[in-house]
């Protein structure tokens, strides 16, 4: 092999007595995709931050182009051709496409070169966008994007720097499967044009497309590599986590045939035109699949009174129930996995016990006054119940990894034994280990009779986990699918909005 | 970026209360009343101008009130006692602005301190330091003191128009350059809007928003010389009260978000046009004074609530037509 782009050799990184990576070594070569894989806390971000420059390694050189360099912030790395995509996306809402691409980097004129060159700036923006197939235009205000396309907007500003190395953190993460595939496919071009890419993802079929080599961490160690002819999800897999998968699908105990929720004729703000009927089954776990802004979310977020419903009933248990707010739907038996559990589901900065107490107050305290011992022996119980890896309930939520984080949100309201479950994504940016437990709960919920409405963009995850799959299309529901028929064309058939299983998709 | 329509919509309410008023009084139109708005337009503008570049990095500057006390009773003490020639004391006073900003600046973002605590005890700290300076006794000219060029330049008028509205315009057009034209000006909006994101695109985010606040402490500087040469005695206790009120009022009429960066040049302008005209309206149409706050606090209260209403219906609306 030529001279390696960039080379880490002998890297860790400790964060106080934490180790987050040890003794890492691994080389890039010019024009080659690199896939990160690993659980969660395997170090993956860490590492990743390091190659960025964003943080400094404890031990360890960086090599790049055969010297060694240290990176003491992100300025000297993207200098040395190395861009970041972060995984939360860092666009800037309130400038446009063109401001957001070269932030930092403004084309400048006028007296101390101290005013922005708008046109010259749109004028080195626009071929980039071409080249990436950009819908939008450089004066486009980023707030009127979707998040694929702030994704590309991300994009355009690495291929604006000349990199050389693309680093992306969990890119297709929040993307839809066509958009993800779209992205895929900007990263074969990117190679094609020798740029070396490298990025995390939890979606190990995308590694299996486009990655010429695969890193695997684990405990912040190099677990192993795997080199293109023998890259498996079940090769990562094992390397990830030391052991075989299982197969996901375990079917429900009980014989399902009660209605737990039945939504008729149920319109929400974002597509108030469109109906949606569906039943969940007590005792079923009922995947909603659907492109992202299908209207899932908006549909849970309705079903738990959060966002007015515009028209239609809700029953449950076969009740009409109605209410305006969580508190009511609560009492009526519905518990919601948000979406973004950092944003909706947790008090990041709070303690797992005030994060598990939260919708349970009341049981808690005695005349408005929190009686502490119960609830921290509540918590403890919890945390040993849904397996939290935490030194106790006192410690902070944001000290925990995305798996453990999600465990807490679980404990929240398992224990209320909701007759309803909506689970919103509930496995995004969760490792395999730990996803794996949190569908053993949703298992153990719906064979206590719960009817679980599991939304999941992760079509490994909807088609492993459900019973029954219902699939949106634009507001409404544009078919289910039974067991026997789940495959991912069918599902992708109806999100897409064309009925009819037996076609082939374009 | 801006929101043109937030403006306009302002310029609406803003004719609309002048029609009001105007209709009911015609004093209001007099020359001698429309220099009077003019000159108070221009003296609460140009540091309401400054508090919203701050307002853009996400941060407040709750000491400007002070910081217009403690420098008007310098220029004066400067001025009328030490005798210091004019060009050298309005020159001193914008450099002490400038330091003052600074050092909030510097607090902020070296010792991270917020924003609001820095600038809390910025507001004690002056106003203390204003009142021991005088001994709690009025700053004034002595009877005859008279300093024409200055007097001039800031009290003065020209074609009947105040100088304070001439400079209120000379800021106002070059800190729209400032906002909207330059690098500055993007990265105060990407500082406000996304810290870390701004410092991981390799923005010197510590400079910025330093830069914010010695940009605030200048323009308060400039208005403290108008505000002491308009009122020409200076009570350290009560003068520049509650000004740094009638600054973040004014950008958030204009349209400023409080969580940083949103808002416009042309919104704060308005916005602290918009206030002058109802302090007038008070005065005009014989509303006890006394209820002047209670006018101001409600009208900001109905634009705020009709902007957020408009935007909620309007976003409704866009859907149910996406879907239709």
């Amino acid at each position: 092999m030529t001279t390696a782009l960039l080379a880490l050799e002998g890297v860790s990184k400790r964060f106080g007595t934490v180790t987050a990576l040890e003794n890492v070594s691994f080389a890039i070569g010019c024009g080659e995709v690199i896939g990160i894989a690993g659980e969660n806390g395997a170090g993956k971000s860490t590492l990743m931050k390091i190659l960025g420059g964003v943080i400094a390694p404890s031990a360890g050189r960086i090599v790049v182009d055969g010297t060694e360099t240290h990176f003491h912030n992100v300025r000297q790395s993207m200098d040395a051709g190395i861009a970041f995509v972060h995984q939360e996306l860092n666009s800037f809402s309130n400038l446009n496409v063109a401001a957001n691409i070269l932030i930092g980097r403004e084309p400048r004129n006028g007296p101390f070169n101290f005013f922005v060159n708008q046109k010259h700036a749109e004028e080195r923006v626009r071929p980039l966008l071409q080249k990436l197939r950009a819908d939008f235009e450089p004066s486009t205000p980023v707030e009127k994007l979707s998040i694929a396309q702030r994704q590309l907007v991300e994009i355009a500003k690495a291929l604006s720097m000349d990199a050389r190395l693309v680093i992306m953190d969990e890119p297709t993460s929040s993307l839809t499967l066509k958009e993800s595939n779209r992205l895929l496919e900007i990263v074969k071009e990117l190679k094609a044009d020798g740029v070396s890419i490298s990025f995390i993802t939890h979606r190990l079929n995308e590694i299996v497309d486009i990655a010429d080599r695969v890193i695997v961490l684990r405990d912040g160690k190099l677990a192993g590599s795997l080199t293109r002819q023998d890259i498996s999800p079940a090769a990562i897999i094992n390397l990830m986590i030391g052991r075989t998968l299982q197969t996901l699908y375990v079917p429900p105990v009980g014989e399902i045939k009660e209605a737990g929720l039945t939504l008729t004729g149920v319109r929400t703000a974002s597509f108030p035109a469109k109906d949606v009927d569906l039943t969940v089954h007590k005792g079923e776990i009922l995947g909603l699949a659907g492109l992202i802004g299908a209207g899932r979310s908006e549909l849970a977020r309705a079903i738990f009174g959060i966002d007015p419903l515009l028209a239609g009933e809700i029953l449950i248990d076969g009740q009409k129930v109605e209410y305006d707010s969580p508190l009511k739907a609560m009492a009526a038996g519905l518990a919601l996995v948000p979406e973004d559990r950092k944003q909706s589901g947790l008090l990041l900065d709070g303690s797992i016990a005030e994060n598990i107490a939260l919708a349970n107050w009341p049981s808690f305290s005695k005349h408005g006054l929190v009686n502490e011992q119960v609830l921290h022996d509540h918590a403890g119980r919890q945390i040993a119940n849904f397996d939290i890896h935490a030194t106790g309930p006192r410690t902070a939520v944001e000290e925990l990894s995305g798996g453990n984080q999600q465990k807490v949100v679980l404990a929240k309201w398992l224990p209320r034994r909701p007759r309803v479950l909506i689970c919103d994504e509930p496995t995004r940016g969760v490792d395999v280990g730990a996803r794996h437990e949190i569908y053993a709960r949703l298992r153990k919920s719906s064979n206590e009779g719960a009817a679980v409405l599991l939304i999941s963009s992760d079509m490994e995850e909807v088609l492993g986990v459900s019973d029954r799959i219902a699939v949106m299309h634009e507001g409404s529901v544009s078919g289910f699918l039974e067991r026997d028929n789940f495959s991912e064309h069918n599902v992708l058939q109806l999100a897409v909005g064309r009925a009819g299983q037996e076609e082939n998709l374009a | 970026m801006m929101s043109h329509k937030n403006d306009l919509g302002l310029l609406a309410l803003i004719l609309l209360v002048a029609g009001v008023v105007a209709v009911i009084n015609p004093l209001f139109l007099s020359p001698i009343n429309l220099a009077n708005t003019a000159n108070l337009i221009g003296l609460f503008g140009i540091f309401a101008i400054g508090q919203a570049i701050v307002i853009i990095t996400g941060g407040i500057d709750l000491s400007v009130g002070s910081v217009i006390a403690l420098l008007g009773v310098l220029l004066v003490d400067l001025l009328a006692n030490f005798g210091m020639p004019w060009p050298i004391a309005l020159l001193i006073i914008p450099v002490l602005g400038v330091f003052i900003g600074l050092i909030h600046g510097l607090l902020i973002v070296k010792l991270k301190i917020q924003p609001f605590i820095v600038t809390l005890c910025g507001l004690l700290i002056y106003r203390g330091a204003a009142r021991f300076y005088t001994e709690d006794a009025t700053a004034g000219f002595g009877f005859g003191q008279s300093f024409p060029a200055v007097e001039w330049l800031t009290v003065g008028r020209s074609y009947g128009v105040p100088h304070s509205f001439f400079a209120l315009l000379v800021v106002g057009a070059l800190m729209w350059l400032l906002l909207h034209r330059t690098v500055l000006g993007r990265y105060l909006y990407a500082v406000g809007k996304n810290e870390e994101a701004a410092r991981y695109s390799g923005i010197n985010t510590k400079a910025v928003i330093i830069a914010a606040y010695a940009i605030c402490g200048f323009l308060t500087a400039v208005s403290a010389i108008f505000f002491a040469m308009y009122t020409r005695s200076i009570s350290p206790s009560s003068h520049g009260n509650f000004y740094e009120l009638y600054a973040i009022a004014a950008a958030v009429l204009g349209g400023f978000s409080l969580r940083g960066g949103e808002g416009s040049i042309v919104g704060v302008i308005l916005g602290a046009v918009l206030l002058q005209v109802l302090q007038n309206l008070v005065n005009l149409l014989g509303i006890p004074s006394s209820l002047n706050f209670a006018v101001m606090g409600a009208v900001i209260l109905f634009g705020v609530l009709v902007d957020s209403q408009l935007a909620k219906i309007k976003s409704l609306f866009k859907a149910a037509k996406a879907n239709s």
